[in-house]
């Protein structure tokens, strides 16, 4: 058996290099396989896993075009939390407009960015609200997911002029919606991020509707 | 050392998450529930059954000065592996383990074996230290895993489905409703004291055989890995 001491005529260096070498390829070859044979699989989960997120704030709207096709990015910091491209689903049934999934970023919750995935019917009222990632504390801002308590569900049927919209606050603000035992900060910002993103859909509802679709690949996904 | 002591090696005496400490910052991070403690489990023992083979049918043939980067990249590619069909066939649990998944790769007890153990050892012996260390290090995961999630969420296996599909729904036990939890146990100070406590008690154990047997050269390991 060739010991690593042995004498193969090939010097030293080479001989690391070698195996160095000849390892990586052998590493790059196994993982270009595994990933040929799931690369299918994991996109039809991601797109199963973003349909349903896009169907829980939908609340059963029917509609009928592609949802994941039909989107356009938009930009707004100040209404949407961040600079970065915010994807906005339009569902539409029979070619007439009915809702719109927004996915905008409240910026200041307890700690960092939480972000949300908001169902707004052309009408202006809230389908239904959804957190789709946050870093809160367990046990207290963390009452904002669905699978700890019904906080976020109370959004729906709410608009814009229901509460008005200096109502749009925690209650401890002097607005209408309920903040958590030992936490204000986050529902405030829940709050907050919701509002603005009605009122952008109410500036942009036209627009929203008639841009033509951004391709899928020039989309930054939620 | 026939195979079965090997074995045992990993459990108890040189236990990764009660010895030697290897690998804590996966251990602490991802032990909130049973489910998701079990999957990260599962993960490392294949990684690093996967490693200690090869490093055990290779590691003869290597220069030194290599060594460490053959392996490096042998358990990059593992680890990479084993995410890529995580991710494709287990999604929620690789939603669930998130980036404490392709961290494996960091995990010094898979290095430690490959390097120390497997690569001077034959391919039999180096698959039983690999699952032993494996399983062993399962266990204190699973251990801590099942005592923080009674502590902190009031159930026990609560979300099996993202393991096991959808028929392990609604398999674990409620004990009492997750909002009266203890906060603490889910938090890290809360997974470093029960870690700390498991270690005691392990210490304990090991220091009262030693007591029994009159074997000084027995006492508590004081092996102490990064």
């Amino acid at each position: 058996m060739a010991r690593p001491d042995a004498d193969t005529g090939i010097p030293r260096p080479l001989r690391g290099a070698l195996l160095l070498g000849g390892t990586t390829v052998l590493a790059f070859a196994l993982l270009a396989l595994v990933h040929q044979a799931t690369r299918g699989r994991i996109l039809e989960v991601e797109r199963a896993r973003q349909m349903q997120a896009v169907e829980q704030v939908l609340d059963g709207v029917r509609y009928d075009n592609d949802l994941l096709l039909d989107a356009v990015t938009v930009t707004d910091r100040d209404l949407l939390g961040t600079t970065a491209p915010v994807t906005v689903y339009r569902a539409t049934l029979d070619g007439e407009p009915v809702a719109a999934v927004l996915a905008p970023t409240a910026p200041d919750g307890y700690s960092g960015s939480i972000r949300l995935l908001v169902g707004i019917g052309v009408d202006g009222r809230l389908l239904g609200v959804r957190v789709q990632s946050h870093r809160e504390t367990p046990g207290l801002g963390d009452l904002i997911e669905t699978g700890k308590s019904d906080w976020i569900l109370k959004f729906t049927g709410h608009s814009l002029g229901d509460p008005p919209l200096e109502r749009w606050k925690v209650r401890k603000d002097g607005g209408d919606f309920d903040q958590f035992t030992g936490a204000t900060v986050t529902p405030r910002a829940v709050v907050g991020a919701v509002a603005n993103a009605l009122l952008y859909f109410e500036g942009h509802r036209e627009w929203i509707f008639s841009a033509s679709a951004t391709p899928a690949d020039k989309r930054i996904d939620p | 050392m026939d195979a079965a002591a090997t074995f045992r090696n990993g459990l108890g005496s040189q236990n990764p998450g009660l010895v030697q400490l290897l690998g804590l910052c996966p251990l602490l991070a991802v032990s909130t529930t049973l489910s998701n403690a079990l999957g990260l489990g599962i993960a490392t023992l294949a990684v690093l059954l996967v490693s200690s083979l090869a490093a055990s049918l290779f590691g003869r043939w290597l220069l030194p000065e290599v060594r460490i980067g053959v392996f490096v990249v042998t358990i990059a590619a593992a680890v990479t592996a084993v995410e890529l069909v995580t991710a494709a066939w287990l999604p929620e649990l690789h939603q669930s383990l998130g980036i404490f998944l392709p961290l494996i790769v960091t995990n010094c007890l898979v290095l430690a074996r490959a390097e120390s153990f497997a690569s001077r050892r034959g391919i039999v012996e180096a698959a039983v230290d690999a699952l032993g260390m494996g399983v062993g290090f399962l266990l204190v995961l699973v251990a801590l895993g099942s005592v923080r999630e009674i502590l902190g969420h009031g159930s026990l296996g609560g979300d099996l489905e993202l393991l096991f599909g959808e028929h392990a729904r609604g398999v674990g036990l409620r004990l009492f409703p997750a909002h009266s939890g203890w906060l603490f146990a889910l938090l890290p100070p809360g997974a470093f004291i029960l870690l700390g406590l498991m270690v005691a008690a392990h210490n304990w154990r090991i220091a009262r055989r030693a007591e029994g047997r009159e074997e000084p050269d027995v006492g508590p390991a004081e092996q102490v890995g990064s």
